[in-house]
Formats: structure tokens, sequence, C-alpha cells
């Protein structure tokens, strides 16, 4: 594997790895604080299907460094320029709604994504895509419902899915962005042609708004920049709060 | 004249019976039994289908497993147990791998471990008809203690990533099912 390739496929691990960990660590934020005890204890699971899923991206890209940090490195080291997750996973948890519309989007996007990283060429992120999929079925199967449910429900809960809806529509478009490390990872066989997907992902996405009888928005914007390491504000506060404890005791073991 | 065999055991079953009987770790795998899933005491590596491989190279062994969900919080005190059986009983030098590869499949657990959960209270994967999708139905996995199909799902996420929780509506006790992936 010649160098290029390889430095390429480790920024790749920490995209997924850093898509991963933001998103898991905002629906964590939700435990103790769900509407119900069960709802509470399902969002402990899928944050936890997320942050696992950040563990096996970071451990590939350690591996792949090959500089002595380790996957809590990748996590709690880096700051929020050095961050390339995707804009959308990184907004307040919001509302209930906001976090449902949210959870909606990206377990839409994941179960698209996930079958093709599947067929990867490289067997490690085949590896994780073959866990993750499974994991995602249940997500969606959720979040549908709740969209559903909140959608086509009582007046307030459809105009707070609604805003929701709108607030966040605009940094979709992000998701489905290509650059040059990518593409060469496609051409490789290794990564995922997401610029494929939109279509798909517009399609399934409006029938299930649809059906919620939720509008769906006009693409009049759009906020990009996650990939590049140029963040919301939101993404400096939520890792001041997931990084102090491991920051603040360098190398404390329990 | 070729005879057709028919098999009493699933084929991942077969295999997996096949690799713990040879001889250079048969032993390895026999003390493993020992080793129990901390969230399900019941359940053994062999049996919950974790432990994947034994490799024996002089003294050196190396003892593969898989994770059942991506953040399965449990992983790493296993990996210490094994590592920790396996010192205690005079093999110093034991690495445990984590491979993800094939991914785990609630099919590799063992009908002993299925039997086990049932007795312990948790509805196996078997005792519920899925939905056409494959995920967990909303009703009537068979209650593990009072044997009913009268049941209905609470909650898709359990006590942990790998349950379902339902309560039966005949003995009124809630339970968990785990969950077919």
């Amino acid at each position: 594997m010649s160098d290029q390739i390889k430095n390429a496929i480790q920024e790749y691990a920490t995209r997924l790895g850093d898509d991963s960990v933001v998103l898991g660590h905002r629906i964590s934020e939700w435990v103790s604080y769900g509407p119900f005890l069960e709802e509470d204890i399902a969002y402990g699971n899928v944050s936890l299907d997320y942050v696992g899923r950040a563990r096996l991206f970071y451990s590939y890209a350690a591996e792949l460094a090959d500089d002595g940090r380790d996957e809590d490195d990748f996590a709690y080291m880096r700051n929020d320029r050095e961050y390339r997750n995707l804009l959308l996973l990184e907004m307040p948890k919001g509302d209930f709604a906001y976090s449902q519309v949210r959870q909606l989007f990206a377990d839409v996007y994941y179960t698209l994504v996930l079958p093709e990283l599947l067929q990867s060429k490289d067997e490690t992120l085949a590896g994780v895509a073959a866990k993750a999929i499974k994991e995602t079925k249940y997500h969606l199967r959720r979040s549908r419902d709740w969209v559903l449910r909140l959608g086509d429900g009582t007046e307030e809960s459809h105009k707070r899915t609604q805003k929701a809806v709108d607030q966040l529509w605009g940094y979709t478009h992000e998701l489905f962005d290509m650059d040059e490390t990518e593409q060469l990872l496609v051409n490789e066989g290794i990564a995922v042609d997401v610029s494929k997907l939109r279509d798909a992902w517009l399609k399934m996405v409006s029938d299930i708004l649809t059906q919620a009888t939720i509008t769906v928005p006009e693409d009049s914007w759009a906020v990009r920049g996650g990939r590049t390491g140029y963040h919301t504000e939101h993404l400096g506060h939520m890792l001041t709060e997931m990084q102090i404890v491991h920051r603040s005791h360098p190398g404390c073991k329990w | 004249m070729v005879m057709k065999e028919i098999s009493l055991m699933a084929e991942d079953q077969y295999q997996r019976q096949q690799q713990r009987n040879a001889e250079d770790v048969k032993e390895l795998w026999d003390l493993l039994d020992a080793v129990k899933d901390p969230e399900v005491p019941v359940l053994s590596l062999w049996d919950l289908g974790i432990l994947r491989d034994i490799q024996r190279d002089g003294d050196r062994i190396t003892v593969t497993i898989t994770p059942t969900y991506s953040g399965c919080p449990a992983m790493d005190n296993i990996s210490t147990d094994v590592a920790q059986l396996l010192n205690d009983n005079g093999y110093a030098d034991v690495t445990v791998k984590t491979s993800l590869s094939p991914a785990w499949s609630s099919e590799w657990m063992s009908a002993e471990g299925r039997k086990n959960l049932r007795a312990y209270g948790i509805a196996p994967p078997e005792d519920a008809e899925l939905d056409a999708d494959g995920l967990t139905p909303d009703a009537h996995a068979a209650c593990p203690h009072c044997g009913s199909r009268n049941t209905r799902r609470v909650s898709e996420f359990g006590s942990t990533a790998c349950k379902a929780l339902f309560q039966c509506d005949d003995c009124s006790e809630p339970f968990d099912y785990f969950k077919k992936i």
C-alpha cells in the first residue's frame, strides 16, 4: 500500500470515527432526560452503538498512524478544528422532535452508506460496517416511528417536528459531498461514493416525512465545513464537556 | 452409493465444534468454558458464540473474541477474564485479540446456551416470530417464566444493546428478549 493511500485511509477512518463519537455523545445527552424510562434506555443503547463504532474506527486510524497515539487520543486530545465530523451530527440535542428528526436523517444515511462500506476492499472498514448495519436497522425503525408519531400527532408535536426538519435541512447537503481524499479511496474501491446516495436518501426521507404529514423543505440554503474542520460554535462546547475529565487527569487509569 | 447426510446440527455449529476438538487446543477451550459473559452470567463465552478461535504456537496462546454489538461495554472485562484465567492455569504468554469479521450473529449461540438463557428468565432469539424485515416483533415472544405467547414489547432496547424488553400479559412478569441479529 502506498503512503498516499495509507494516509487517506487513516483520514477516512478518523472522519468516520468523528461522525460516530459526535453523534454518540449528542444522543447520550438525553440519558436521564428521556420522556419515559424505556426511551431513556433506548437512547443509552443507540448512543453506545455509536461510541462503539467510534472506538473501532479510531483504533484503526491509530494503528495506521502508528505514532504512539491510541483511540482515546483521537477522541479526547483533538480540538474542534481537528475534528472532521459532519455538521448535522454536532447540532445540540434541542427538543425531542429535533433529536428524532436528526436521528432519522442520520439513520437513513447510514442505511445507505453501510451496505456500500461493506463492499470496501479494506477488510477492517468492511468489518465495522457488517456490525453496524444490523444495529442501524433497529435505529431506523425507532426514529421513523417517532417521526411518524410526532409529525402526525398533536398540533404542538407537528409544529415542533416541522420546525426541526426546516432547521436541519440545510445541514443535510454536506452528507453527500466528496473531496479529493474520499475520491482517491473511491477509485481504490475502499471508500463509499456518497455523492451517488442523495437521490435514494431524499426519496426515503421524503416518503417518511410525507407520511408524517410534514412538508419536505425546498433546497434554499446549505451549510458545509465539517470535513475541513470548520464547525458550528456548538462542537467546541460539546468537546469541552466530553474531554475535560480525560484532559484534567492525563494518563489516569482505573 | 452416495448417502445424503442429514445433519442434526447447523453447519456453523458443527464447524465450531470441530474447531474446539482440535488436539492441541482442546484443553484451552475446556478451561475457557469457565469464563461467563459478565452481563449474562449463565452464558459462557462459548455458549454466546463470541469465543472465535484459539491458536497455540509453542508457549504462545492467541485467543480471538468478537463483540456482539459495536459498543458492547463488556469486551474489556471479557478480555481481562480470559487472560487471567489462562494465566492462573499456567499459561503465561496470552494475547486476546478482538476480531470484527465475520460479524457476530445470534445464530452462533449454542443450544445449551439458549436453554440456560430461558431458565435464567431471558427469551432466546427463536422464541419470537420476527417481523418481515427480520427485526423484533411488537408482541408474542414466549414468556420464559410461564410460556405464554400473550406478551407485548415494552421497549425496542432493553437493559443491554443485545436485548429488547417485553411484558407478559398472563403472568404480568417483565422479561428480556435476546434480539436476533
